[in-house]
């Protein structure tokens, strides 16, 4: 064999943004291994801080680069979705960071191992022990999520999609206080996690035996090379879409959100809520873009029949709840199936409506969840729909806050959420999807339902004798509570600027 | 030998997997057919390589065997803690977050 190996030319500075956070979350292993217990947090917080504002930095100095760098694809879509992440990465890191909401420490287990109620709990707890294994693992949750926007092929989209999960399964299982539901909330999303994963990949085998390659544009060639329709390109589609599907939290594959939003410690979920769908959705566009925009009649339909139910599912049952959390998950999958209508639009504007609901959504989010482990009872978080009562007369501002949020998530005008609906429907009813906007604007009067009463609970309702205290938090919470806010009000009143960097960015490169 | 034998064996293997994942109740064992899930999308992988004549397939096959013992180690680690504080690696005991 007289073969020899060409080293591939890599455009460095196009994917440096992941590159240095991934350096860093190895570097923050080894912290981890060698640094002392004492400046060990100090260490990891200038770490995952550093990393993740240097590669926004980064990244903003790459805004003109498109290249497809083999297996990746650094195009406008790719690029505002990381940079999207990284932010979204940013605030959820200081909520991660806020130490004074709980008087034994910060919102994580001392030591994920030890027995629930255990002695060796209590006793690591009263010393003060805190865990600092979560930033590294934060920062590899954040390589994936950015790797999974980019992905250009089938193989880094699931090295991606594991780089992504492994960590959050990890985290899902950290919390504090009601350690239980927390390990079971880890248990699940695993099981689940793992279980969607093999279904991706055993279709990416069999696209893989359709086109004889793994990369997307490559399967897109294939397709128009021959349109006759093998069961493989039927089995394959579905199953990868399946795995794509349920990152995103789209019904019929919902089941995990509520359990795992609820189980998981909030600072987590926020993070979790707010850039997994990011970079899910990032790949579900890439793949039914790139590979499938050619066969768009024949996924349409189905992704129809998604959309509709995940709109109808989660604005339902979101009313029956009677957990804050659990009501956010639902209220989380009504939100998915919104940005699956912009999804299924498949046009530039689109695209281009979906990473701006992406922005207004996960901004919301992390400022809901940054509320909800506020508002305390007894060391832990009061998450009863019923302890909200009243909330509105011990902590105006908060109250005002968690209203604002609300009303983005229902879609009322001057708030990001209204924007981001309105130029998703937009983009439907381009496409000639009417039916879909008005099942849309349907579901959005139920969901409104639910988040109003949220509003009432904390405004129009007596306070309960014992309720619960709202903390005051360190300077951490309050950043990101004051960004969410800001955000919120600014995409929702002068949404312009934004409008048009989504609109620069909506072409997937091929 | 028929290289598309494989792919029917591996389509086999992959179902009785995900049935395995539905039926069973044992945490390990769900977590050993979900890892014969991923070990059928290997095979197909080798086959479809075979068949097409693209190296792609085998390449694939070894990311997604590092991929299974990374899910290995984190899946352990979690199901090791749910047994040691319920006693039980049961996937139906777990069942204090619903409705």
């Amino acid at each position: 064999m007289d073969d020899v190996l060409i080293a591939p030319d890599i455009d460095y500075l196009a994917v440096a943004p992941m590159i240095i956070v991934g350096v860093t979350a190895v570097v923050g292993v080894l912290v981890e291994a060698f640094a002392p217990r004492r400046p060990r947090r100090g260490i990891q917080l200038v770490l995952t801080f550093g990393a993740l504002i240097a590669a926004f930095v980064v990244l903003i100095s790459q805004a003109g680069t498109r290249v497809i760098t083999g297996s990746l694809a650094i195009d406008g879509p790719s690029l505002v979705l990381q940079g999207l992440i990284l932010l979204i990465a940013i605030v959820s890191a200081m909520l991660m960071a806020e130490r004074r909401v709980d008087p034994a420490g910060d919102a994580f287990s001392p030591r994920a191992s030890a027995l629930p109620g255990s002695e060796e709990e209590r006793v690591l707890s009263t010393r003060g022990f805190m865990q600092t294994e979560v930033w590294p693992l934060m920062l590899f949750a954040v390589v994936g999520m950015m790797l999974f926007t980019a992905a250009n092929d089938l193989l880094v989209m699931f090295i991606a999609l594991e780089i992504m999960s492994l960590p959050l399964y990890l985290l899902a299982g950290m919390s504090r206080r009601r350690r239980l539901l927390s390990q079971e909330a880890a248990l699940k999303y695993f099981i689940l996690g793992a279980f969607s994963s093999a279904f991706f990949i055993f279709g990416a085998a069999m696209l893989y035996g359709f086109s004889g390659t793994i990369s997307l544009p490559g399967i897109a060639d294939a397709l128009s090379a021959n349109p006759g329709q093998t069961p493989l390109i039927f089995i394959g589609f579905g199953l990868v879409v399946i795995g794509l599907l349920f990152k995103v939290g789209a019904v019929p594959f919902h089941q995990w959100v509520p359990d795992v939003y609820q189980g998981s410690p909030s600072a987590v979920t926020a993070f979790m809520a707010a850039a997994v769908k990011v970079a899910a959705f990032g790949a579900l566009l890439r793949f039914l873009y790139v590979a499938f925009g050619g066969a768009r009649w024949d996924w349409q339909p189905a992704l129809w029949i998604i959309a509709i139910a995940t709109m109808l599912v989660g604005s339902i049952l979101a009313i029956t709840q009677t957990d804050i959390k659990r009501m956010l998950a639902y209220s989380s999958i009504a939100q998915a199936g919104f940005i699956l209508v912009g999804v299924i639009a498949v046009n530039p504007e689109g695209v281009a409506a979906v990473m701006f609901y992406l922005a207004a959504y996960g901004f919301a989010t992390l400022g809901a969840f940054a509320v909800i482990s506020l508002v305390r009872q007894d060391g832990g978080e009061a998450t009863h729909l019923s302890n909200w009562a009243g909330l509105g007369k011990r902590s105006p501002v908060l109250a005002l806050s968690m209203s604002l949020f609300m009303l983005s998530f229902a879609g009322i005008p001057l708030t990001s959420g209204f924007i981001g609906k309105f130029t998703v429907f937009e983009a439907a009813i381009l496409a000639d999807a009417v039916p879909l906007v008005i099942v849309g604007v349907i579901a959005s009067i139920i969901a409104a339902f639910f988040y109003v009463r949220v509003i009432v609970l904390m405004f129009f309702t007596e306070p309960a004798e014992v309720g619960p205290t709202v903390v005051l938090p360190s300077v951490f919470t309050t950043l990101v509570l004051a960004i969410s806010v800001a955000v919120t009000v600014i995409l929702g009143v002068f949404p312009q600027p934004v409008l048009d960097l989504v609109e620069q960015a909506n072409v997937f490169l091929r | 030998m028929n290289p598309e034998n494989y792919i029917i064996l591996s389509g086999l293997l992959f179902t009785i997997g995900a049935l395995g994942v539905m039926i069973r109740r044992n945490a390990i064992v769900v977590f050993m057919s979900i890892e014969l899930m991923l070990n059928a999308a290997n095979l197909a992988f080798v086959s479809f390589a075979r068949i097409n004549g693209t190296l792609d397939g085998q390449v694939v096959a070894f990311f997604v065997m590092i991929v299974a013992a990374a899910e290995v180690v984190v899946g352990l680690a979690i199901i090791v803690t749910i047994f040691r504080t319920r006693r039980s690696a049961s996937i139906d005991e777990p069942n204090l977050l619903k409705y």
